[in-house]
C-alpha cells in the first residue's frame, strides 16, 4: 500500500495545478469583463477618456452636470445591464446545456423566448396585461407571466412522460411552434404602429435598462447564482451520463427540475427586460467549456463571466457600428455570435 | 472484513417490468455474501442488466431487497447509493473532463456515507484508486482523448473510489484487451475479500467467469437458470438449455474450468 499511496501523492501536484490553472482563467476573465466595461461607459455620441469614466463612478461630484448625467442615466445602466442580461443568459444556456445533455441547447431551447414573445405580444397589440400592473411594466410583467408560465407547463407534461432530455425536448419544440403561430396571428391583426413597436420589442435592445430595473434583474441573478453553483458536484456527474449520476446518489429528475426553474427565472426576467438577445446563451458556455472544461465549480462561474464579457463588447460594437446609431443589441451579437461562434468550432474540430 | 451475516446481500421475489412487459418475474438469488465475487451471466436479454439496476435501486421493483438487516427500500437513492454501487455499462462521450475530475465527481456528486471529507483528502482518495487500477498515468488525461478500454478503467474507478459495500458492475471488461480483462477480474475478486464487499459482476465470457467468480448465477428469461459454483452452474446442459448451444465443459491440466462451444445446438 506504501508504493500507492506515494504514486498518489505524486499525482496531486498535477490536479493541483491544474485547478490553480482555472482559477486563474476565470481571475483573467474577471479581468476581461472588468474592461470591457470600462469601455462600454466611455464608448457612445460623446466618448469620455478611461479617467472620466471612472471618476465618474466613484467621484460623480468632480465631474461637470452633463457628463455626469451621461454616465449615470445612460452610459451606466446600460452597461450594467449588459453585464447582467450577459451572465444571466450564458448561466441560464450552461445549465440548459448540461440538463439536456446537448451543446446546442440555449435558454430559448425549450420555447422560453417565444412565449416571453407572445406575452409582449398580448400587451402590446391586445392590451391584454396582468391587472393592477402600472403601464410602464406591463410588457415586462406579461412577458415574464408568459415565460414562466411556459417552463412550469413544461415541467408538468414531463411530469406526465418521464424527465428524460428527449422527452424535454420534444415538449419544448411543440412550444416553440405554437407560441411562433400565436404571435403571427396576434401579429396578423394588429395596427401598424403597434406591429412596428412588437417587432422592436423582440430584437432585444439594452436601451429599455432602468435602475429599477436593474435592481430587479440584479437580485434575480445573485439569488440564483449561489444555488446554480451548490449544485455544481451534481452537475458535472450528470455529464458523465443520467445512469452514471444517479448511480452516484444523485436524484436526476430533481436536479432537472430545480435547474430549470433557475433557467426560467433567469431567462424570463431577463428576457422580459430586453427581448430575445439570441447566441449569448449559447456561445458563453462554449467559450467558458473551451477554456475552463466542464469541471461545473469553474464551469458554471466561467459561463457567466464570458457572457458578461461577450454582451458587454456587443454593446460597445453596436454603438460603435453606426457612428450616431444604437443598433439592437440582439442584432449585433447574432451578426457577430455567429462567425466568432463558427470559428470556435472549427479551431476545436482541428484539435480534436 | 465485514461480517459475512452481517453485511450479506439478499435479493428475494424481485419483479421488475417496464409498462406492461415483465422482465424479470419472481427471482431470488441465495444470499450473497461478502468478500464473494459473483457472476451474473446469460445470453442478451435475459435480464441481466436489468436486474443489477434494480439492486442498484434505479428502476422500480418489488420484492425485497436487504443489506444485512438494512431493508434497502427503506433508503433514498443517496444512502442507497452509498452503500450499492452500480457501474453502468455505458461510456460517458463527448464530456470535457479529466479523468480525475470525474472520479472526484463521483465522490462529490452525493454527500450520503460521510464522503464530504476535506478537499485534499478527497484528491488522495481519487489518486490511490486510479493508482491501485494501474491508470494514474491516465489520471489528467481528457476522458474524450481515451479509448474505449481506457474509458472503461476510469469508469471502474468512480466506482470503486465510493468504496461500497456491494459493487456491481455490468460488463466491466467489455472493451478490454485479454490482459485488462484478467487484471479487472482479479482486481475486483482482491478488493471483495480485502474490503468484504459483495461484488457482482455482468460478464459474457464464461471461461473469464468460471475463472474468477466464486459464484455463478446464470439467468434465463428473467429467471435464474443455474446458480452454484462455476463447476456447479456451468454445465453441457445448462448451457444447452440457456444459451442453446452444444458445448463440452472440460477441466484443463491445472485444474480450471474451460467452456469449449461446438457450435448452436
Amino acid at each position: 500500500m506504501s508504493d500507492t499511496t506515494l504514486t498518489a501523492t505524486s499525482l496531486l501536484p498535477g490536479y493541483r495545478k491544474l485547478v490553480r490553472t482555472r482559477i486563474l482563467i476565470l481571475i483573467a476573465l474577471a479581468v476581461g469583463v472588468l474592461a470591457a466595461f470600462l469601455l462600454d461607459l466611455m464608448v457612445g455620441p460623446s466618448s469620455l477618456s478611461p479617467a472620466d469614466a471612472l471618476r465618474g463612478i466613484f467621484q460623480p461630484d468632480t465631474l461637470s452636470p452633463p457628463v455626469r448625467v451621461i454616465i449615470w442615466n445612460v452610459r451606466l445602466p446600460y452597461a450594467l445591464m449588459a453585464l447582467l442580461v450577459g451572465s444571466s443568459l450564458s448561466l441560464a444556456g450552461a445549465e440548459m446545456q448540461t440538463i439536456l445533455n446537448n451543446p446546442l441547447a440555449s435558454p430559448f431551447t425549450l420555447g422560453l423566448s417565444g412565449a416571453a414573445s407572445l406575452g409582449a405580444a398580448m400587451a402590446i397589440v391586445l392590451g391584454i396585461g396582468i391587472p393592477g400592473v402600472s403601464q410602464n411594466w406591463v410588457i415586462s410583467a406579461n412577458a415574464f407571466a408568459f415565460c414562466f408560465a411556459s417552463a412550469i407547463l413544461l415541467q408538468a407534461l414531463t411530469k406526465l412522460r418521464g424527465t428524460g432530455p428527449e422527452t424535454l425536448v420534444l415538449f419544448g419544440i411543440a412550444l416553440v411552434f405554437t407560441f411562433h403561430a400565436l404571435v403571427s396571428l396576434i401579429q396578423f391583426v394588429a395596427s401598424e404602429e403597434a406591429l412596428q413597436q412588437l417587432v422592436f420589442w423582440s430584437m432585444g435592445s439594452l436601451a429599455r435598462a432602468n435602475w429599477p430595473k436593474l435592481g430587479i434583474l440584479a437580485l434575480i441573478v445573485f439569488c440564483v447564482t449561489p444555488f446554480s453553483f451548490a449544485s455544481s458536484w451534481k452537475m458535472t456527474a450528470l455529464r458523465l451520463g443520467e445512469d452514471r449520476a444517479r448511480s452516484f446518489g444523485v436524484n436526476v429528475p430533481r436536479l432537472r427540475f430545480l435547474s430549470l426553474l433557475r433557467i426560467s427565472l433567469l431567462a424570463a426576467t431577463t428576457v422580459a427586460f430586453t427581448g430575445t438577445i439570441a447566441f449569448v446563451g449559447l456561445v458563453g458556455p462554449h467559450i467558458a467549456r473551451l477554456l475552463l472544461g466542464e469541471d461545473h465549480r469553474f464551469f458554471l462561474p466561467g459561463s457567466a463571466l464570458a457572457g458578461a464579457l461577450v454582451m458587454s463588447l456587443a454593446s460597445v460594437a453596436s454603438k460603435s457600428i453606426l457612428p450616431g446609431v444604437l443598433i439592437p443589441v440582439g442584432i449585433v451579437t447574432s451578426l457577430i455570435g455567429v462567425p466568432a461562434f463558427l470559428a470556435l468550432i472549427l479551431t476545436k474540430r482541428e484539435r480534436g | 472484513m465485514r461480517d459475512r451475516v452481517e453485511d450479506a446481500f439478499h435479493v428475494g421475489q424481485l419483479a421488475v417490468g417496464y409498462g406492461r412487459r415483465t422482465i424479470i418475474r419472481d427471482l431470488s438469488l441465495p444470499t450473497l455474501v461478502p468478500g464473494e465475487v459473483t457472476a451474473l451471466v446469460g445470453p442478451n436479454g435475459a435480464g441481466k442488466s436489468t436486474l443489477l439496476r434494480a439492486m442498484a435501486g434505479l428502476i422500480r421493483s418489488t420484492g425485497s431487497l436487504r443489506l444485512g438487516a438494512q431493508d434497502l427500500r427503506k433508503l433514498s437513492l443517496s444512502e442507497h447509493a452509498s452503500r450499492v454501487t452500480y457501474m453502468p455499462q455505458t461510456l460517458p462521450q463527448r464530456v470535457a473532463l479529466t479523468a480525475i475530475e470525474t472520479v472526484i465527481a463521483a465522490l462529490k456528486a452525493s454527500p450520503a456515507g460521510g464522503r464530504a471529507g476535506a478537499g485534499s483528502q478527497i484528491h488522495a482518495v481519487a489518486c490511490a484508486t486510479l493508482s491501485r487500477l494501474g491508470i494514474e498515468h491516465l489520471a489528467m488525461e481528457a476522458l474524450d482523448q481515451l479509448s474505449g478500454g481506457q474509458r472503461q478503467m476510469v469508469s471502474l474507478a468512480q466506482a470503486l473510489v465510493r468504496e461500497p459495500q456491494v459493487l456491481l458492475l455490468d460488463e466491466p471488461t467489455s472493451a478490454l484487451d485479454l490482459r485488462y480483462q484478467h487484471l479487472v477480474m482479479k482486481l475486483v475478486r482482491d478488493l471483495a475479500r480485502e474490503r468484504g464487499i459483495v461484488a457482482v459482476v455482468v460478464l459474457h465470457d464464461l471461461n473469464l467467469a468460471a475463472g474468477w467468480a466464486d459464484r455463478i448465477a446464470m439467468l434465463s428469461r428473467g429467471e435464474l437458470a443455474a446458480f452454484g459454483t462455476p463447476a456447479e452452474a456451468i454445465n453441457a446442459a445448462h448451457l444447452a438449455a440457456v444459451y442453446g448451444v452444444s458445448a463440452r465443459v472440460e477441466q484443463c491440466s491445472r485444474g480450471s474450468l474451460q467452456v469449449m462451444v461446438d457450435g448452436p445446438a
